[in-house]
C-alpha cells in the first residue's frame, strides 16, 4: 500500500459512496415490499418520503463517482513515476491486476448512476409512480456493482508497491517487472476505424429515425452504446495518435492532461452523457410506464435522444477536426 | 428548461438571504471548515512542495553513482576502479568524487565538506554556505578552524560564499581543496568517496550497472531514477502520514457539521414549516439545504486553500517546517516555490467538501420533510 | 366543487397515544361561496382545513376536486372525469396543486422574519419558476391593492398587526389561487380589524373565489356575507349545516 494522499481520498469516496448505497438499497427493500400508493397510512407516508432521501443521496452518488474516475486516472497517472517503466496512467494500471478492473467499474457505475437517475426522473413525473418497484428493483441491482468497485480498488491500492531503494546492501536492482506495459497495444487501425464510423453513421441513422417516427428506440439505444464502446477503442487505436503526434502512443489517458489542453475532459464527458442519454431511451422504451407516463415519456425520450446527438457529435467533431487539422498523418491513405 | 432556471434562480437567492439572516450560526461552522481545508491544504501543498525542491534539485545530480560496499556498508572506493568502468562500452566519463560530513560542535550542525571538480580553490582557502555564514557569524577573510582526523587542529580563511541561488542545496557546503580534503579526513590518497559515471545512451543505465556490478562485485551502482523514485514515496508517504492522522480531526469536523445540519432552531424550523405550507415543494427545501451548504462549503474551500497557500509558499510553512522539512539545524532560509496543481485540489476537495456534504444529507432531508400543515397545527 | 366522501385521518395509529382528528367526514362544498367551519379548539375542524387544502393525506376515505380548479399541471392534463381524485397523490403532485389552488392565511400569520414585505409575498411563486420580473409586478399590484405599496422594502416585524394581516392576505393571493383557506383568521385581531378581514374577504367573494373559513369567534360566523356555516364537533359534522 503506498499512503499518497489521493489514494486515501479515493479509498474514502469509495466508502463513502458503498456506505450510501447500501443504506439505499435497505430502504429500497422496503419501499418495493411496502409500497401502497393508495394508501395514506402513516407508514406510506414515511416511505414516500424515504423516496425523497433516496433521489437526493443518488444525485450525489452520480456527481461523486465520475469525480472519482477522474481523481483515479489523474492519481494512477502522478504515481507513474513510482514504477518502472511506466510512463502515465496506463502503465501504473498494469501494476496489479485490479487496476484496469476498478477503472472499467467505475466508468460503468458512472453510466448505471446516469441510467437510474434518469429512471428516477421520469417517474417522479407521473402522479401514481408508475416505475417505482422497478426502480427500486434497479437500485438494489446498482448497489453490488458500486461495491464490487470499492473492493476492487481497495486491491489495487492494497497490492501496488513503489520500486524503491528499500535495502543498502541487497541486490539493488530495479528488476524489470514484466507486465508493466506503458503502452497499450494498438488495434488494426483500419477496422478501428471502420467499425467507429460505422456505428456512428448507425447511432444517427436510428436516431432520426427514432426521432422523426418514434420508433427502433432500442435498436438507436443499442447502436449508441456500441458507439460508446467503437469511441474507446477508436481512441486507443488511432484518435489518440492525432492528438499526440507520436505513431505508437496509444494511451487514453495522457489526453487528460495539460500539456493538450485538458481536452480529454472534454472528449470523455461527452462520450459519459453520449452513453447515458442514448442508454436512458433504451431503458425507457423498454420499461414503459403506464397511462401516467404517456405525456412525459415521449418527451423525455426525444431530449434525451438529442442530448445523444449532441454529445456524439461534441466527441466526433472535436476528434475528427484534429485529425483534419494536423500535419501528422497515420499514412494510411 | 428555462422555468427550471428560474425556480433555481429563486431559490438560490432566497438562500443566501436566509444564510445572511443566520450569520451566527454559519460562522462558527466556516471558521471550522475553513481551519480543516486550511491544515490538510498546508500540509498536502507542504509535501508536494518539497517533492517539487527534491526533484528539481535531483535533476542535477549525476544518473549514476558508484559507491564500493564492505561488510555491506560503504567505503570509500580504490582509485583504480575508474579504469575498469571508463573501459565498459557506452560509459561516456567516469570521475571521482571527494567529499563528507564533518560535525561541529559549537553550533551543533553538520557540514558538507567537498573537494570540487572543476573549480579550483587556492591553497588554505574554503568557499562556504550561506547557512555556515550565518550560524557562525562569519565573512570572507575570517578564518574557520577544524578539529582534523588526528585530533589537531586545521584552520582556513574563507574565501568566499556560495551564491544564494542555490540555498536549499548548498547551505551547509564546505568546499576545498582535495589536498586540503585528504589532509582535514586523512583521507589515503588511492581512495574517493565514490565515483560519478555518464553513460551516452541513458536507455542503457540498467545493462551498465549490471555490467558494472558484475564486473566490481564490492561496489553499488545507484541510479538517480531510483533515488527520485525512492524520495517520491517518502514524501507521499509522509504527505499520506499526516493526513491519516488529521483524518481524526476530519471525522471531528464531520460530527460538528452534522450536528450543526441537524440541529435546527425552532424559528428555522418554523420557516421551513411555513415554505411548505404555502406551496414550496419537499424537493425545493432539499434544493435551499443543499444550495447553503455549497455556499458554505465554496467560501470555506476557497478561503481554507488560500490561506494555506499564503501558509506555505510565504511563510515558508512555519506552522510544521520543522516537522516535516528533517533533521538539519541550518534550515535555509529559503521561500518554496508557489506551485498548485488541479490534482491537489481535487484530492482535497475529495477529503473536505466530500465528507462533509455527506454528513449533511440526512439532516437536510430530515428538516425538508416537515409536514406542511405544521404551521397549523402549532 | 369539493367533496369529501367518508374521509377519516388519524395520527399514531396503533400506538397508545393514537388519535382520531377527523372521524368520517361526508361533505361537499359549492364554488364561489364562504363557508365557515364552526367549532371548539381541538374539533378537528384545523385537521379538516388541511385535508381540504391538499395540505394532508386522509388516512382512509376520498377527496376530488373539480378538474378545472387544479391550474395548468402538465400530470393532470388529459384526464376525462369532470372530477380529480386527489387522496391517492403523493406529496409532490399535492403540493404542486396546492400552490395553484389555494391561497392559506394563518392564525399565526406566518410571515418570515427578517425578510422584506415584498419577499414574504413573493415566496409562494418562487417554486412555479416564473418570471422574476413578471412576478415581482404581480406583487406589487397586490402591495398596491392592500394599500401597502410604501411598505415593499419594509421588514414584516416593523408592520402594524393590521397590516400584517393585509400581507398575509396578499401572499395567500399572490398565486391567483381560486380557494382561498383561513385558519382562525381573527384569532388575534381587534374587532375592528377583525370587520376589515371581513369586508377584505366579502371583497375577494365578489371577484369569485371560493372562501373557507375555520373559526369558532362570532363575528365571523355571524358575518352577512358568510354563505354556509358547518359546526364541527369531535372531528365529526353535526347535522347538515346551515
Amino acid at each position: 500500500m503506498i499512503l499518497h494522499p489521493a489514494i486515501v481520498a479515493l479509498v474514502l469516496v469509495s466508502f463513502l459512496i458503498g456506505g450510501m448505497m447500501i443504506y439505499s438499497a435497505f430502504f429500497g427493500v422496503r419501499i418495493i415490499g411496502r409500497w401502497d400508493i393508495k394508501s395514506g397510512s402513516e407508514e406510506q407516508l414515511a416511505l414516500e418520503r424515504k423516496t425523497y432521501l433516496i433521489s437526493t443521496i443518488l444525485s450525489y452518488v452520480f456527481v461523486f463517482q465520475i469525480g472519482s474516475l477522474f481523481l483515479y486516472v489523474y492519481t494512477a497517472d502522478s504515481l507513474h513515476n513510482l514504477f518502472v517503466g511506466a510512463m502515465c496512467a496506463a502503465g501504473s494500471l498494469y501494476v496489479d491486476p485490479y487496476g484496469y478492473p476498478t477503472f472499467i467499474l467505475k466508468i460503468l457505475n458512472c453510466i448505471l448512476a446516469g441510467l437510474w437517475l434518469i429512471v428516477n426522473y421520469v417517474d417522479n413525473r407521473a402522479y401514481d409512480y408508475p416505475l417505482i418497484r422497478k426502480k427500486y428493483v434497479m437500485l438494489l441491482i446498482l448497489t453490488p456493482f458500486f461495491i464490487t468497485e470499492g473492493i476492487s480498488q481497495w486491491l489495487y491500492f492494497a497490492q501496488m508497491r513503489a520500486d524503491v531503494i528499500t535495502s543498502c546492501c541487497g541486490s539493488l536492482f530495479s528488476s524489470e517487472r514484466s507486465g508493466v506495459g506503458s503502452e497499450i497495444a494498438g488495434l488494426p487501425v483500419k477496422a478501428a476505424m471502420a467499425g467507429f464510423y460505422l456505428s456512428l453513421v448507425l447511432t444517427f441513422a436510428t436516431g432520426l429515425v427514432f426521432l422523426i417516427k418514434e420508433k427502433w428506440g432500442r435498436l438507436f439505444s443499442f447502436a449508441s452504446g456500441l458507439l460508446f464502446l467503437m469511441s474507446c477503442v477508436a481512441l486507443v487505436s488511432f484518435i489518440s495518435l492525432y492528438f499526440y503526434e507520436l505513431p505508437t502512443h496509444h494511451c487514453p489517458f495522457c489526453v487528460l492532461q495539460r500539456e493538450y489542453g485538458y481536452i480529454g475532459y472534454l472528449l470523455y464527458a461527452a462520450l459519459l452523457t453520449g452513453a447515458v442519454s442514448g442508454l436512458g431511451v433504451g431503458v425507457l422504451v423498454t420499461i414503459r410506464g403506464g397511462a401516467s407516463l404517456s405525456g412525459t415519456l415521449p418527451l423525455v425520450q426525444r431530449r434525451l435522444a438529442m442530448i445523444c446527438f449532441l454529445a456524439y457529435a461534441m466527441f466526433a467533431g472535436i476528434s475528427i477536426y484534429r485529425m483534419v487539422s494536423t500535419d501528422f498523418t497515420l499514412g494510411l491513405f | 428548461m428555462t422555468s427550471w432556471i428560474e425556480k433555481q434562480r429563486s431559490i438560490l437567492d432566497y438562500t443566501l438571504s436566509s444564510l445572511i439572516r443566520r450569520k451566527g450560526k454559519n460562522i462558527s461552522l466556516f471558521i471550522v471548515y475553513t481551519l480543516v481545508v486550511f491544515i490538510l491544504a498546508s500540509a498536502m501543498f507542504f509535501t508536494e512542495a518539497m517533492k517539487r525542491e527534491a526533484s528539481l534539485i535531483l535533476k542535477g545530480a549525476p544518473e549514476m553513482v558508484v559507491q564500493r560496499l564492505l561488510m555491506g556498508r560503504y567505503d570509500p572506493i580504490p582509485l583504480d576502479y575508474l579504469q575498469k568502468i571508463r573501459g565498459i562500452r557506452g560509459v561516456i566519463s567516469a570521475d571521482a568524487r571527494l567529499w563528507g560530513y564533518y560535525y561541529d560542535p559549537a553550533v551543533g550542525a553538520n557540514y558538507t565538506v567537498m573537494a570540487p571538480r572543476n573549480q579550483s580553490i587556492a591553497q588554505g582557502k574554503i568557499i562556504i554556505g550561506k547557512g555556515i555564514a550565518r550560524v557562525r557569524m562569519i565573512n570572507k577573510g575570517d578564518i574557520l578552524s577544524f578539529h582534523a582526523y588526528d585530533g589537531q587542529v586545521r584552520s582556513f580563511t574563507i574565501d568566499g560564499e556560495l551564491p544564494a541561488a542555490s540555498e536549499l542545496v548548498s547551505a551547509d557546503l564546505i568546499l576545498i581543496t582535495e589536498a586540503g580534503f585528504r589532509d582535514l579526513f586523512g583521507f589515503p590518497a588511492s581512495h574517493a568517496t565514490d565515483i560519478v559515471v555518464s553513460v551516452r545512451n541513458p536507455q542503457e543505465l540498467l545493462t551498465i550497472a549490471r555490467k558494472i556490478s558484475e564486473q566490481l562485485p564490492d561496489t553499488r551502482p545507484i541510479i538517480r531514477d531510483e533515488i527520485v523514485r525512492t524520495y517520491d514515496s517518502v514524501f507521499d508517504w509522509r504527505g499520506g502520514m499526516v493526513i491519516v492522522l488529521i483524518m481524526m480531526a476530519l471525522l471531528a469536523f464531520v460530527i460538528f457539521a452534522w450536528e450543526k445540519a441537524s440541529g435546527l432552531s425552532a424559528e428555522e424550523k418554523r420557516e421551513i414549516g411555513i415554505l411548505k405550507a404555502i406551496g414550496w415543494e419537499t424537493s425545493d427545501v432539499i434544493a435551499v439545504k443543499t444550495y447553503e451548504g455549497s455556499v458554505v462549503s465554496f467560501f470555506s474551500f476557497a478561503f481554507g486553500i488560500l490561506l494555506a497557500y499564503g501558509h506555505v509558499f510565504f511563510s515558508s510553512a512555519f506552522l510544521f517546517a520543522p516537522a516535516l522539512k528533517g533533521w538539519s539545524v541550518l534550515y535555509p532560509d529559503f521561500r518554496i516555490t508557489p506551485f498548485i496543481d488541479p490534482h491537489q485540489v481535487g484530492i482535497l476537495f475529495f477529503l473536505t467538501v466530500v465528507p462533509y456534504t455527506v454528513a449533511t444529507i440526512v439532516p437536510s432531508w430530515r428538516a425538508a420533510i416537515v409536514d406542511p400543515d405544521s404551521v397549523m397545527r402549532s | 366543487m369539493i367533496r369529501l366522501l367518508n374521509v377519516r385521518k388519524g395520527f399514531n395509529l396503533g400506538r397508545t397515544n393514537e388519535f382520531i382528528a377527523v372521524g368520517g367526514v361526508d361533505l361537499s362544498l359549492e364554488g364561489n361561496r364562504i363557508t365557515v367551519l364552526k367549532g371548539p379548539s381541538g374539533s378537528g375542524k384545523t385537521t379538516l382545513l388541511s385535508l381540504i387544502g391538499c395540505m394532508s393525506r386522509p388516512t382512509s376515505g376520498r377527496i376530488s376536486l373539480l378538474r378545472n380548479l387544479l391550474g395548468n399541471n402538465g400530470f393532470l392534463k388529459d384526464g376525462d372525469t369532470p372530477e380529480v381524485e386527489v387522496t391517492s397523490l403523493p406529496e409532490r403532485f399535492l403540493t404542486e396543486i396546492r400552490r395553484q389552488t389555494f391561497g392559506f392565511i394563518f392564525q399565526q400569520l406566518n410571515l418570515i422574519k427578517g425578510v422584506t414585505v415584498l419577499e414574504n409575498i413573493l415566496l409562494p411563486a418562487y417554486p412555479l419558476g416564473k418570471k422574476h420580473g413578471v412576478v415581482k409586478k404581480r406583487a406589487e399590484e397586490l402591495l398596491d391593492m392592500f394599500g401597502l405599496g410604501d411598505r415593499a422594502a419594509a421588514r414584516v416585524e416593523w408592520l402594524s398587526g393590521g397590516e400584517a394581516q393585509r400581507v398575509a392576505i396578499a401572499r395567500a393571493l399572490m398565486n391567483d389561487p381560486p380557494i382561498i383557506i383561513a385558519d382562525e383568521p381573527t384569532a388575534h385581531l381587534d374587532s375592528k380589524l377583525s370587520r376589515e378581514f371581513m369586508d377584505i374577504i366579502a371583497h375577494l367573494k365578489g371577484q369569485g373565489k371560493t372562501i373557507i373559513i375555520a373559526s369558532h369567534d362570532p363575528l365571523v360566523f355571524e358575518a352577512p356575507v358568510v354563505d354556509r356555516v358547518i359546526a364541527v364537533r369531535d372531528g365529526m359534522i353535526d347535522g347538515a349545516g346551515a
